[in-house]
Parts: structure tokens; C-alpha cells; sequence
């Protein structure tokens, strides 16, 4: 991974498309892995929380890299912390104001962003060293990358375990749904499969680059 | 009776981390080897079962009393960051043999989403203060408790041929599914 320190210089288009395959947090780092099992029992939910995400990493990176010159080494983990779990509550009330059903779907998993480690991650390992302008674009590449696979993994299990994709039928009649996608065991078993299918692609490509 | 429930529920059936996808991280991170899954296991109950009667108390004598809310989870960020510093300076001074046990599974608690889930649903359920404390030591003992049979299979996996795409943590990722299955076949044991 090239740029996990912030030291090497890549192009701002670079900074923002990393997250999406090479750096993606949760196929590649293995981050935030709660929400992403938890939540993703449709693609919808997939779609809130991601945006909840993106909402609170690009809020907090913005203002990490803002004061990253004034807060005192010693106490930077408990001020990030502070500024994100400001940026969290926020998401949490607009979405009890405007999505009361969402915010009942997704429950205590939207609190939990505080301590999603993509969030504090990107603050302390590239937000507290980069530029504002950086920051914001590796913020918002990363967790689009973040709400793809979310959505991704939220559709897989919605339309075996419901036979929908975002509320509407795709599958026929004669197709037995399979509840257990909906329930914990399924999130496992398709997340597992989904980072072996990642592997399994990274190969393929390496491969047709050598000949 | 309720407090009896509320434990055997935390432990079996609806487990931390099988069936509420708290703790996921040090669950594929720690559970190479079953010495330091039982080490991890054990700091987390510890501090589980502390910050259950610690966020009990703000939530009740603080939050509610001063009718602010809205600031739980920056209150109860800042009580589990300070109280696991506090855990280890105090058993640094303490007890020198526990702290090497636990070594640098400390600090990681933190950032484990079981600590700040568990005072949250603490919260959302509405327990005692009883009821919290039973809830914070069943919820530890049942993150023990995976934790440790999953790194147990992942010691015979070492030994076994599993395809090289979905060598390391795939693997593991389907054999939490596979765990949360047969985890599954506890919910009988109450009936919610």
C-alpha cells in the first residue's frame, strides 16, 4: 500500500480513487467491519449507513486537518475522537428528524460510527498529516469505496434472503428465498466469499500483467 | 430470575459478537492463537463489566439528571477512553504479572465496538443497576467464549488445504458464519 503513512505523492484523482479497489477499507484493510455485517441486511440500509459514513469522515477530516497544527500531540486520539463523535450525533438526529425508520432499522449502529476504526484511522493516519484539500478527497474516495461495498454486500444478501433489491421483486416465483442470508451467519459466509472473489481477481490481473 | 436471563442471553444466545457483530475486529485479529484469544477475552471482560456500572451511573445521575441526552455518546466515548487508561496505569502499579498477561490488548479496547455497544443497549433496554453489571460480565463471557473456540478451529485450519483465494481472512469470515450457525441453534433457550 503506497500511501498509508501520507508521505508519497500521488495525484488528487489518485488520492480519491484508491479507496475504491486497491485501499478499500473493508475488502482490503478489514475496517469498520461491525456496521458492515450488522446493517447490511438490504441494500438500502447498505446505502444510509455509507452515506452516515461519508457524512461523518468527510465532517471530521475536514476539521482534523484543519486544527491538526494546534492540538498538542499527547492529546490528539481523544480530540479526534471528541470531533467525530460530534460529527455522529449529528448524523443520529437528522436521521431520527427526517428517516425515523431507517434510524429505528439501523439502531445502535449508527452511534457505533464513533468508534468505526475507518473513521479514526484515516484522522490519525492521514487527515493529521495532509493538507485540507487532500484530506477531503482520500475522505470521500474512501468512504464511497466503503458505501459501494456496503450496498454491494447489502444487495447480495437482500435479493437471495428477500428476493428484492431496494424494495422491489427481481427474482420469480419459483425461487425460495433463503432467510438465512438475512441473519448473522449469512453476513459471515458472504463477506467471506466476497474477500475471496477480491483475491481471486487481484490474481487473475497479476497474471494477465505478466504476460 | 430476569438477571439469570439477561446473563444466559449475553453469553449464548444473542452473543456479542455471533449475533450482534460487536467486536469483530479483535475477533479476526487476536484469534490466531488460543493463549492470546483467552488473554484478550479476559482484559475485555474486565472492562467490560467496569464501564457496564460506570456508564450506568453518568447515564442515570448525569445525563439523565442534567436532561442532557443528546450528549451520550461523547459522555460515554470519553468514559471508556479515560477508564481504559486508567485500567492500566492501575494494574501497571498493581499487579506486574496481570499486566504482562494482557500486554497490549489494553489499549486496543478502546476502539472495540463491543465496550461502547454494550452502553448503549445498557441504555436502550433500560436496565438496573444490577442488571447492567450481569449484562457487562455475560457479554464478556460470551466474547471469551468465541473468541477462544475460534482460535482453536484456526489452529487445526493451520494443518488443513483451503483454496489460496480465500486463505486468511475469508476463511475465517466463513467460519464465523459457520460458528453463528451453529450458535443459532441456542435461541430456543428463551423465548424473547
Amino acid at each position: 500500500m503506497p500511501n498509508m503513512d501520507g508521505t508519497n505523492k500521488v495525484g488528487a484523482f489518485g488520492e480519491f480513487i484508491k479507496g475504491f479497489w486497491k485501499e478499500n477499507p473493508i475488502l482490503v484493510m478489514l475496517l469498520g467491519m461491525c456496521p458492515t455485517l450488522a446493517v447490511t441486511t438490504s441494500a438500502i440500509n447498505g446505502l444510509t449507513m455509507g452515506l452516515a459514513v461519508l457524512f461523518v469522515l468527510t465532517g471530521s477530516s475536514l476539521i482534523v486537518s484543519v486544527v491538526r497544527n494546534i492540538v498538542p500531540k499527547q492529546v490528539r486520539i481523544p480530540t479526534f475522537i471528541v470531533i467525530i463523535a460530534t460529527f455522529v450525533t449529528m448524523v443520529d438526529l437528522f436521521l431520527k428528524a427526517f428517516l425515523l425508520d431507517l434510524s429505528k432499522a439501523l439502531g445502535p449502529f449508527i452511534p457505533l460510527i464513533v468508534v468505526n476504526c475507518i473513521i479514526l484511522g484515516r484522522a490519525e493516519a492521514f487527515a493529521s498529516k495532509n493538507t485540507v484539500w487532500r484530506s477531503l478527497l482520500d475522505a470521500i474516495g474512501v468512504s464511497l469505496g466503503f458505501t459501494v461495498t456496503l450496498v454491494f454486500l447489502g444487495g447480495i444478501r437482500e435479493i437471495l434472503g428477500m428476493k428484492t433489491f431496494f424494495g422491489k421483486s427481481v427474482l420469480g416465483e419459483g425461487f425460495d428465498p433463503w432467510v438465512i442470508m438475512l441473519l448473522p451467519p449469512g453476513a459471515f459466509i458472504t463477506l467471506g466469499f466476497m474477500l475471496g472473489a477480491k483475491n481471486l481477481i487481484d490474481r487473475k490481473m497479476k497474471e494477465k500483467k505478466k504476460e | 430470575m430476569e438477571v439469570i436471563l439477561i446473563f444466559i442471553s449475553a453469553v449464548l444466545v444473542n452473543n456479542f459478537v455471533l449475533s450482534y457483530f460487536l467486536g469483530i475486529c479483535p475477533f479476526i485479529g487476536v484469534s490466531n492463537r488460543i493463549e492470546s484469544a483467552s488473554s484478550m477475552g479476559f482484559a475485555v471482560t474486565f472492562v467490560l463489566t467496569l464501564s457496564a456500572a460506570i456508564t450506568w451511573l453518568i447515564n442515570h445521575y448525569i445525563l439523565i439528571a442534567f436532561k442532557v441526552p443528546f450528549l451520550e455518546y461523547v459522555a460515554f466515548i470519553i468514559v471508556i477512553a479515560s477508564l481504559v487508561q486508567f485500567v492500566e496505569m492501575f494494574i501497571r502499579k498493581t499487579s506486574k504479572t496481570l499486566y504482562d498477561a494482557l500486554g497490549i490488548y489494553l489499549p486496543l479496547i478502546t476502539t472495540n465496538c463491543a465496550i461502547l455497544g454494550l452502553a448503549l443497549f445498557g441504555a436502550l433496554r433500560e436496565y438496573s443497576f444490577i442488571q447492567n453489571i450481569v449484562f457487562g460480565i455475560g457479554a464478556g463471557l460470551g466474547f471469551t467464549l468465541a473468541l477462544v473456540i475460534m482460535a482453536g478451529i484456526r489452529e487445526e485450519l493451520d494443518l488443513a488445504d483451503v483454496p489460496q483465494p480465500l486463505k486468511g481472512a475469508a476463511i475465517t469470515l466463513i467460519l464465523a458464519g459457520l460458528l453463528a450457525l451453529a450458535f443459532m441453534g441456542f435461541a430456543g433457550l428463551i423465548s424473547a
